[in-house]
């Protein structure tokens, strides 16, 4: 309680306050909207993006956010996917394998 | 094992029913059942975002029904409460892109799985209530103490009777006691008596569900619920079978800490 009061007396143009909280889930829902990208599409990516980055840390299974954000006429994807560990057993000297198209 | 399907339903648009699933179905899964919440809401889905999982959507039922995923992958699983469980709305087409038939065969296919399947109906009563109602066994009706809302809720009483759901029990949103109390407002009691159908439970108008909603985290998460959350509380307990009183919303003079804070009182 004592805390709630000195928030609201202090906490006026708050960076995380429930308001821009709003707005920034807002934008966010909005830009994938206009994406209009396929639910395939993300899917697979998704799925390969994981394969990537589980490549060299261990991964939360399931944990994986992807979001667009948009500023102006630019788009940009978001991905927040939480890491349990790096990997010790990476072979980091090993070439970059790129696949054929 | 077979659970329940439930529509939960308004006819008007903007009495909260979205909100209303969003917190029942956590609340039910608060009490231990594994609910899944189905967003009928085609071209215009929102119980993502209240739930807070808009960003880890990756299928949705049409998907499921195009045959382009398994029903298990389009169902996104709440981190918070494992429990619970979203099949969410296509974004891309609209109302007409399903049938009541596909919805029944859905609805039936969750409730082998969960104890508890509820849908969140559109707004209106064309293609998009007939597919959400199809595979349901319960109806609630959300309404608030408003001619419009309630008017609308007496027409989809009548239209859920037609369809075979003759127990459609009600939730009364958004009540503000003190108006109540001035006579600006119609009460609970004259909402019964003008519907007549069963209650299901009373929800008082509460700040917090703007708030918690901006958040995307339903008010019954909250570690003490404000009176909204404990209405929504107690409502999933009366759904599980329990008897639980009403909410006493009697208007309490304001206290010490109220004024102390009405003059500091910010957006929050």
């Amino acid at each position: 309680m004592i805390m709630e009061l000195l928030d609201k007396i202090f906490n006026r143009e708050g960076k995380n306050t429930s308001r821009t909280v709003a707005r920034d889930r807002l934008k966010m829902v909005l830009a994938y909207d206009r994406t209009d990208v396929s639910p395939k599409m993300m899917a697979k990516m998704r799925e390969e993006l994981l394969e990537v980055v589980g490549r060299y840390f261990e991964l939360e299974p399931d944990a994986l956010e992807v979001q667009f954000d948009r500023e102006g006429s630019s788009t940009a994807l978001i991905a927040n996917i939480p890491i349990r560990r790096v990997k010790v057993d990476v072979d980091v000297d090993q070439p970059v394998i790129t696949e054929e198209p | 094992m077979s659970g329940q399907v439930l529509v939960i339903t308004s006819g008007k648009g903007g009495v909260g029913k979205t909100t209303t699933t969003a917190n029942i179905g956590m609340a039910l899964a608060a009490l231990g059942h594994s609910v899944a919440l189905i967003d009928a809401d085609f071209g215009l889905r929102n119980l993502d975002l209240l739930l807070g999982l808009e960003n880890r959507i990756v299928y949705t039922i049409l998907d499921v029904l195009n045959g382009e995923c398994r029903l298990e992958q389009a169902l996104v699983r709440d981190k918070r409460q494992p429990k619970l469980a979203l099949l969410p709305a296509a974004q891309t087409r609209d109302k007409n892109a399903i049938t009541p038939e596909q919805t029944k065969g859905l609805t039936a296919q969750l409730a082998e799985n969960f104890d508890y399947v509820l849908v969140d109906c559109p707004a209106g009563i064309e293609q998009g209530f007939k597919n959400a109602i199809a595979g349901a066994q319960r109806a609630i009706v959300v309404t608030t103490p408003e001619l419009s809302a309630v008017r609308d809720a007496d027409r989809v009483i009548g239209l859920l009777e037609a369809a075979g759901l003759k127990d459609a029990e009600l939730i009364v949103n958004r009540l503000r006691p003190q108006m109540v109390k001035d006579n600006n407002m119609m009460s609970v009691e004259d909402v019964m008596e003008i519907l007549a159908i069963k209650l299901l439970g009373v929800v008082p108008e509460d700040e917090k569900v703007i708030i918690t909603t901006n958040r995307g985290e339903p008010l019954v998460l909250s570690e003490t619920p404000p009176p909204a959350g404990q209405a929504f509380l107690n409502i999933a307990r009366r759904l599980s079978g329990e008897t639980v009183a009403l909410l006493n919303l009697e208007v309490a003079p304001p206290s010490f800490m109220d004024r102390l804070l009405t003059l500091f009182r910010r957006t929050n």
